[in-house]
This record gives structure tokens, sequence and C-alpha cells, in this order.
């Protein structure tokens, strides 16, 4: 499959932080760590629906804002003894844009 | 190919290590397991409830044979192992089996002391070790009548019970005068054999065995001074002797037990030993919190990690007999320079003793009301200093303001379906099958599955009895508090070192104190943030990626994702203008709800994110500033009408608290700082449960600190009187920089006087004048740095402007 959208350029997005991609059905948070990986998850968090693009990203995982969740950016699976699951979109990065698959998996 | 492991002893200890060692290098090794005892490895603490008859068998397993099978272990029960070839590194057992080590771990545990009278190798005469002990005594309770035990401490006593219960006729024959007179003073002692005289059990005190009677089987006991007692068995509690039986045999160094160092090695370091039957720093434990923290250390060394050392353990006691209350922990005898706290009141069968030493408690003994014995454990183990309430220390915890639970066994009677913790939603059903399902052991464990108490803590004492009834007790050891998970320093030990080596960065910190994560996590890093601001105001590079959401975003953030807004509104006071303006707002943003708040000021909600600069725009131009209400930082100062209008007013208590809210406010705290001026001792303001509060009165103001409401309703301690605003105002200043300067990050003043004694907090504000005086200008200094109003801020700055819209819309 080759529908890879161009969300922006790499550095829009702050290490260590987040930004959020509207769509129709739901916002979706591109996640930037430390090292420059980037990983793409459903903005809700499986507790509660929580904005996980506002949370505390740290190594390959981020803090949901709301009740102190960690997801795996890389596969959206909540950390455990926390179960449940984000759903997660295949990202790239290509000379510094930054490209989503939207058919997530 | 994988190295092999082989542990001997299939006990508490080892299995625990086994467990640790799993979750950190589950591919590390091969596992072989030895046993001596046919079973699985099981909860040996539970035994006596088992006696008791109010458990079985199968509810104490602790792993059962799929466990070991699921993660490759090689179990062989029923085998002892009698000899270890060290120089060919092999473990050969009783039946001949061998295996090969690369690491041998040792947990033997301990054997029961059997006292050496004659007789005492007659069939029915048995320690209290094993499952095999305990089925020996339900057996003779079918067929036999009388039941002799030997020894008065804890194993003697909870061995007696559970006979009595299973209808035999026992008596308890004890060396000393008072039992468990290693546990309990005297007194406690004294009331412990009353309690269980009234339950049916009999006592001969200060009386020695001097031989067991029978032929083949035991038939009676005769004592010292003559008497004679018939006995179908006979129960040797005497006391435990660490296992170094093999570890003598195979030349280990031993001494009471096997020795060895911080990282559990013996001396060959190949060989590892945990559990009772190991000798470190001198000391040998015969409760399982030191060993499981030992395990821990242990797991740590075999997954090649090499960090955690052993440093010993404070231990202490309940006594599992359904109906008698009784905790005992550290020092109870007691100095020259110690103190004691007494409490007793025999005919409701309470009794307290707590003994204090330069203000830190030493060791505590209660009997018949424990309820607080977690909580004085915990002060003993972190050396908080009592002053500030040791009149009410003996009226325990809930006398402080706890709004948790009461009642001892509160735990033990609650049903399933009943809220144990209010925050997160978790009734007690669901923590005992945690518990059981999970094999959970510590609170820690239990928080991290269920929730429970992981929020407000104040359910905490209620979880950890829950938590004890179905598992034992286990109170957890004494450890320094690690910042969190990614480091072993303490919160004090990272800010000293923030300070003394010049640390200036996350970086610098992280890599100084060898943090094992590359950049931390949602806990440690909002608190270097704030440690490494309030060292260093004009070095250091504030990391907003390391705020919470809501000090990132200058607002709230809700449950559905929105924010909400608050302007500040000083000492509580506005004007027609600004209500207009934040009425225009409403309007104009569609906002949901306005609020008044509990802080004297508005709160405007369901703002989306893509408005908040715009927001913040129209009231800046209103003259309002951000109010802070989403930081750890100075939120609001409540004023009272005060002397300008009202009949009782004895000075301007709006006038003040809106110079001190404009003095202190933008600065940043451990955790929120709230402040209150009360125009006279009525007090509208409730100053007296604020972090600073004042309470003017004819002749000035008198000073409150500490107070809060909240989870832990805190009323404050008085710091001091002064006749003027101005001096108001630098004690002021300087309680908040010490407060900021040595208070733990997410810790109140609150807690932090209570950990630090308001004595202390007296000798730097109030005895030593220079000291405050210093401490309120490096105040004013980093308010130089600090007090600017974000909003404006961010509104001025338009790159940043981006940052609050999604990056891109699609479809
Ligand atoms: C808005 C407000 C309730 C209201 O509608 O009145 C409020 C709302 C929240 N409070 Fe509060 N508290 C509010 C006054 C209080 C008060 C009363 C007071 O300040 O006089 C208290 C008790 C006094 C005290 O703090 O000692 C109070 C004790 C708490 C606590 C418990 C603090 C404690 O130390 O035990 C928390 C939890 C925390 O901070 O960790 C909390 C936390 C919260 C949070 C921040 C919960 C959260 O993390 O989302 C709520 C934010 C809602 C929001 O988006 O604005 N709120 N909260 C009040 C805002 C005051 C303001 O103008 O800034
Ligand atoms: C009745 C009772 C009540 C207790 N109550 C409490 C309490 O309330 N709170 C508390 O903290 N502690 C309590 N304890 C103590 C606690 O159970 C022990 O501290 C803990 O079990 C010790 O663990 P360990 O692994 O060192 O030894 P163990 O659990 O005894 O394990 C050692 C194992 O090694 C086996 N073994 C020995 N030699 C060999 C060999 N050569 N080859 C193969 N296997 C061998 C033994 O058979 C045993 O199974 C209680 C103990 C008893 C007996
Ligand atoms: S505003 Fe305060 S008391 Fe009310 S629900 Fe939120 S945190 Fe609880
Ligand atoms: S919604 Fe994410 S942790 Fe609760």
């Amino acid at each position: 499959m080759s529908d890879w959208i161009e969300i922006g350029s790499l550095d829009e997005i702050p290490r260590q932080g987040a930004r959020v991609v509207k769509t129709g059905s739901g916002n979706i948070g591109i996640f930037r760590t430390l090292d420059d990986e980037v990983f793409a998850l459903r903005d809700h968090c499986p507790h509660k629906g929580g904005p996980l693009s506002q949370g505390i990203v740290h190594g390959a995982r981020v803090t949901c804002p709301l009740h102190n969740w960690n997801i795996e950016l890389a596969t959206g699976q909540a950390v455990a003894p926390d179960e449940g699951c984000a759903a997660r979109f295949e990202t790239k990065v290509e000379g510094g844009t930054v490209y989503l698959q939207l058919s997530g998996d | 190919m994988k190295e092999k492991l082989v542990l001997i002893g299939n006990g508490m200890a080892g299995v625990r290590t086994l467990e640790e060692l799993l979750k950190l290098a589950p591919d590390a090794y091969d596992i072989t397991v030895f046993g001596a005892e046919p079973h699985v490895n099981y909860n040996r603490i539970l035994l006596s409830p088992v006696l008791a008859g109010e458990k079985t068998i199968s509810d104490i397993v602790l792993n059962d044979r799929e466990w070991y099978a699921s993660n490759g272990i090689t179990l062989h029960t029923g085998k002892k192992v009698v000899d270890v070839n060290r120089a060919r590194r092999e473990v050969i057992a009783e039946d001949g089996t061998i295996a090969p080590y690369d690491r041998l771990l040792i947990a033997t545990g301990s054997t029961p002391f059997i006292i050496p009278v004659p007789g005492h190798e007659l069939e029915g005469v048995i320690g209290f070790r094993d499952i095999q002990d305990v089925d020996t005594m339900l057996d003779a309770a079918k067929h036999g009548r009388h039941a002799v035990v030997i020894g008065g401490g804890l194993l003697g006593l909870e061995a007696a019970n559970g006979l009595q219960i299973q209808g035999m006729d026992v008596t308890v024959v004890h060396l000393m005068d008072t039992l468990m007179e290693r546990q309990l003073d005297p007194e406690s002692g004294r009331m412990l054999q009353k309690s269980l005289e009234e339950k049916g059990l009999k006592f001969l005190m200060a009386t020695q065995t001097e031989a067991i009677l029978g032929k083949e089987h035991v038939e009676a006991v005769r004592f010292k001074d003559g008497p004679e007692i018939p006995a179908d068995i006979v129960v040797m509690a005497a006391g435990i002797r660490p296992n170094i039986e093999l570890g003598k045999k195979i030349g280990l160094h031993c001494e009471r037990g096997i020795v060895v160092n911080d990282t559990m090695q013996t001396f060959d370091p190949r060989v590892y030993a945990v559990g009772e039957c190991v000798q470190h720093r001198g000391m040998t434990y015969g409760l399982v919190a030191p060993l499981f923290e030992q395990a821990k250390v242990c797991a740590n060394h075999l997954a090649r990690y090499g960090i955690g050392r052993y440093a010993g353990s404070v231990t202490s006691t309940k006594l599992k007999v359904t109906g008698v209350d009784l905790f005992s922990a550290g020092d109870f005898v007691g100095d020259a320079d110690s103190e004691e706290i007494v409490l007793k009141d025999a005919s409701l069968g309470v009794y307290k003793k707590i003994l204090l030493k330069e203000n830190k408690i030493q060791g505590a003994v209660m009997y018949g009301d424990t309820v607080d014995g977690a909580w004085y454990f915990q002060l003993m183990r972190d050396g908080t200093d009592v002053s500030g309430f040791r009149d009410s220390l003996m009226f325990g915890q809930a006398h402080l303001g706890d709004s948790g639970h009461g009642g001892q066994n509160a735990a033990a009677t609650m049903g399933d379906e009943m809220e144990v913790c209010g925050c997160n939603g978790v009734c007690k059903g669901e923590i005992v099958k945690a518990i059981t399902t999970k094999g959970l052991f510590t609170i820690e464990e239990v928080r991290a599955h269920t929730k429970a108490s992981a929020s407000c803590g104040s359910c905490t004492g209620l979880v950890e009895q829950i938590l004890a009834s179905t598992v034992g007790d286990y109170s957890a050891t004494p450890k320094k508090k690690a910042l969190c998970g990614c480091c072993e320093y303490t919160h004090d030990e990272v800010r000293k070192g923030i300070v003394e080596h010049r640390l200036t960065s996350h970086q610098a910190v992280r890599e100084f104190f060898e943090w094992e994560t590359p950049d931390g996590c949602a806990s440690c890093r909002p608190a270097l943030n704030f440690y490494l601001l309030a060292a260093w105001p004009r070095e250091f590079q504030d990391d907003p990626q390391s705020r919470f959401i809501n000090e990132r975003a200058h607002a709230n953030i809700q449950k559905d994702g929105t924010y909400s807004v608050v302007p500040r509104m000083w000492g509580g006071i506005t004007t027609p203008h600004e209500l207009r303006a934040i009425a225009d707002v409403a309007d104009k943003y569609a906002v949901k709800t306005v609020k008044v708040t509990g802080g004297q000021r508005i709160d405007l909600f369901g703002i989306k994110k893509e408005d908040l600069p715009d927001v913040w725009a129209d009231l800046n131009a209103a003259g309002m500033v951000s109010g802070h209400a989403y930081g750890k930082s100075l939120r609001t100062v409540k004023t009272c009408v005060g002397s300008e209008w009202c009949r009782f007013g004895t000075q301007d208590s709006t006038g003040l608290g809106i110079q001190l809210e404009q003095m202190t406010w933008g600065s940043w705290t451990p955790h929120k700082f709230k402040m209150a001026v009360s125009g006279c001792p009525r007090n509208c303001a409730e100053a007296t449960i604020k972090d600073f509060g004042v309470v003017c009165v004819d002749s000035g103001y008198e000073l409150h600190v500490g107070g809060n409401g909240g989870i832990h309703v805190r009323a404050t301690d008085l710091l001091a009187r002064v006749a003027t605003e101005e001096e108001a105002k630098e004690y002021c200043g300087a309680f908040m920089q010490l407060y900021r300067e040595e208070g733990h990050y997410l810790e109140r003043t609150a807690p932090w006087i209570e950990r630090v004694g308001l004595n202390y907090v007296r000798e730097r504000i109030v005895d030593d004048g220079e000291g405050r005086k210093s401490l309120y200008q490096r105040f004013l200094e980093s308010q130089a740095v600090f007090q600017y109003d974000p909003w404006a801020k961010e509104v001025a700055a338009s790159d940043r402007r981006r940052a609050y819209f999604p990056i891109k819309q699609v479809g």
C-alpha cells in the first residue's frame, strides 16, 4: 500500500512530545521520541479515552494525562499491569517530512 | 548455550528470587529447582491459619506446577540435596540425581530447634515448620486430647491457638515469665497471656521441661519442679536455626548462617544464598519481608544488572491469632536517652507504648488496638521527626485528620462488594481476586494491578489489611524511597547533588545519578524540572516536555480533552469591567460552564485547545493574567472583607491578601501552594487550612503554616506572631523559599512539615533572623525570573501559537 499522507515537517513536532492530526473519524496523535522516532496512535486512551497526545513522552512510551496509564508507542498496548490497546498507524520520515498511513491495523 | 542456574530449597525466598529474576531476564538461565518437601512452593506464613482451619492447603499454594512448567523450570520435589561438588559444579540429590550448574542459589531456610531433653526423639514430638508438621498436628487432634507446646513465642502461640481450635486441650510451656519477650514488653505480654487464657489456653510460665515420656509415642511431659502432664503431641517452638547443614558440608563459610555480602553472594562467587539460611552483616532473619528484599537484590545480580545492594532490614511483627491484636516493631526497651509514651486501658484491653529518641520513633508495642501499627512503623522507618504532632501521636493517624478507615478488623469483616478505594472504585472482592490470582505480595503490587490506593492513598491502611488477611503479613521492609523507578537515589540525594555538583540540565542529572532510562519517566521528569529550576533559576532552560500537560498548556485538562481557564482575581476582588470581559469570553468561545471556584475566582470550562491563545489574549486585554489554577505553584490567596467593611475586622485582610498574591504569583513550588488572610479569629477565609495562612488580630498578624484541606485535612501550626505587614510578607517569602528549596516534588507543606518537624521550620524562619532574610532574598531573586504572565508570553510568541493547533486536518 502506498497511500502515505504528508503530515508536515518533523521540526513541528516537539521532541518528547506530540501533535494532533484531525480526521473525520477522530484525532490521531503523532509522537516524536528523544531519538527522533515517530509513532502514530489513535488519540484515545484505552482506559477512559484520554487524549494521549497531551501526555508526557518518555522512552518509546507516553503517559496518559488523565490517569497515568503508560502506553507503548510502537504497539499502542498499555503497559502491564494495565490492559488495553490504542489503534496504531504506520508512519515514516523522509527528508525531514513526516508521513502517515491511515489504514490502521 | 544458556547458563544453568540451580536452586536448592523450593521455599519462599528461593522461589521469590526466581520470580524476580524472570521479570528481569526471562531467558538468562536454564533453571532447575530441588525441594526436600514433596510440595510446590507454598506460603509458609499461612500454615497457622491452615492449622486453625481458616484456610486449606490449596489456598496457600504460591506457584503451581504449571508455573514451573510454563517458565521452563525443571522441578524436583521430594529430593533433598545432599552434596555439591563445587569443583565440578554439580549438585547431588539424595536419590542420586545430578544437576550441573553455572550459578547456584542456596535457600534452605531454617530448621526448628528441638530441645535435646530426654525423649525428644519420641514419635509425636515435632516442630512447626512445614505442611507435614501441620498434618501431624491435625492428625493428633483427631485421635488425641492433650497437646503441649514448648515455647511461648510467635510460632508457639500460633500453634497452640490452632490446636485449641481443633479441639485439643493445650498447655503452653514457657521458660520466661512473660510471653513473646523478644517482641513484647512485660506489660503487653501479660495482657496477651490473659486474653489467651480467656480463650481457654493454659500456661506454665517460668517453667523448664525436664523430660518427654513415652514408649514409642509421646505420652506425657515432666517439668523441672515436679509436675507431669499428659500429652498426645508435643510441639517444640523454642526457636529456629538457620539451616546451614548443606552449606557447611560443602565448605562455604558459615557462622550462624551462610555468610553473604551485600549482593547475596557467598564466599564462592558462583554461589548465592538468600532467606533464613543466610547471615548478612551479622544478622539472620526469620520473617519474609527482609527475605523478599534479599530476593530482589539477588535476582538483580543473577540477571547481571549489577545494581542494588542489600543493606539489612528492620522488621515488625504481628501475631496471627484471630481476635488478638498485637503489633510490635523496633526497640521497645530503650536506654537512658530515650523517652516512653504509654497509654493503658486495662478494662478495654488496650495498651500502647511508643519509644522515642530525639523525637524519632525507635520502637512501638501495641496491644488491643493496632490500627496505627503500620503508620508508626512507617514513621520509624522514615525517621520522621514527630515533635510537631507528638501530643496527638498516641491517638493515631485518624486523629491527625486521616479521612480513611478505622477499626482494626475492618478488612476481615468487609463484604466482597464493599468499596475500598473511593477514587478508583475498587471493591474488596477485586483486590482479593487480584492478590490470589496474580500472586501479589506488596502494597505496591496491589496498587499497580488494581489501582486501589493508587490515587489519594487514604485507603492504603485498609488495602494493607486486606493484603495481610489474604496472604499473611508482610510489612514491607524499610528502604530508602527512590525518586522513581528510573534511579536509585532519593529526592533529597538528587536535590543535594544538583546543587553541590552544579548540575544544570536534565541530561546532566541523569548522567550523574546513573539513570536507568534514557529520558526518565512521567514521574521523575516533572520532579527534575522543578528541582533544576528551583536550584538554578537563571541558568536552567525550562523543559516544557517535562511538565504535566496542565503546566505545558497553562490550563487544566478536563475529562473530555478540553481545557478550563481561570484568570487571577487578586485576593478574590474583582470589578464590573473584569466580569464583563469574562462574560464576553464566555459568549465568544461558547464556554459550557462558568463556575465560581472554591478559591474565590471564576472558572471557564470546555475550551478547545486551539482557542486557548485567543481566550488568553482577550482576558489579557482586560488586564487579567493567568491564575495558575493548573500549576504546582502559587494558586490563590483567599481573603475575607476585613477591617474595610466588617464590624469585627482588626486589619485590612483583603489588602494584605492582594499584596501577598502580588508578591508570590508565578512562583513554582514542590506542590500547589495556597494562602488565605482572615481579618479576625472568626477566620472566614479559612486561613488555618492553608499552606500559609494569616489571621489578623488586634496587635498584628498570626502566621500559620502547613495547613491542608483536601484528602487529609490538617490544621495549620502557628509559626509566629508579627506586628507589621512587611514582616508578614518577609516571613511568607522565606517560608515559601524554604519549602521550595527542601520539599520533595509533590509533597505539600503539610506532609513536608510533618517530615522535617515544625521545630526545624521555626529554627530556620523565626529564630534565625539572618537566615530568614536571606531566604526571603533568594525568593525575591527567583521571582524576578519567574513572575511573568505565561498567557501573555504564549500569545506574543506567534511561532508558539501553532503548537495549539492540529498539525494537519485530513478528510
Ligand atoms: C476548580 C476547583 C473546584 C471548584 O470548582 O471550586 C478545583 C478543581 C480541581 N482541584 Fe481542587 N479545586 C478547587 C479548590 C480546592 C480546594 C479549596 C481551596 O483551595 O480553598 C481544595 C482544598 C484545600 C487544599 O488544597 O488544601 C482542593 C483540593 C484539591 C486536591 C487535594 C489536595 C491535597 O493536598 O489533598 C486536589 C488533588 C491534587 O492537587 O493532587 C485537587 C485537584 C483539583 C483538580 C486540579 C483535579 C485535576 O487534577 O484535574 C481540579 C481541576 C479542575 C479544573 O480544571 O479547574 N484539589 N481544591 C477549585 C479551584 C480553586 C481555584 O480557584 O484555583
Ligand atoms: C507457622 C509459621 C508462621 C509464620 N508466620 C510468619 C508471619 O506471620 N510473618 C512473617 O513474615 N514470617 C512468618 N513466618 C516465617 C516465614 O515463613 C519464613 O521466614 C520464610 O518461609 C523463610 O523462607 P526461606 O525460603 O528462607 O525458607 P523456607 O520457606 O523454609 O524454604 C526452605 C525450603 O528449603 C527446603 N530445603 C532445605 N534443605 C534442603 C536441601 N538440602 N535440599 C532441598 N531442599 C531443602 C526446605 O524443605 C524448605 O522447603 C512463619 C513461619 C512459620 C513456620
Ligand atoms: S473538582 Fe476536586 S473534588 Fe471535585 S471532582 Fe474534581 S478533584 Fe474531586
Ligand atoms: S483515560 Fe488514559 S489513563 Fe485514564
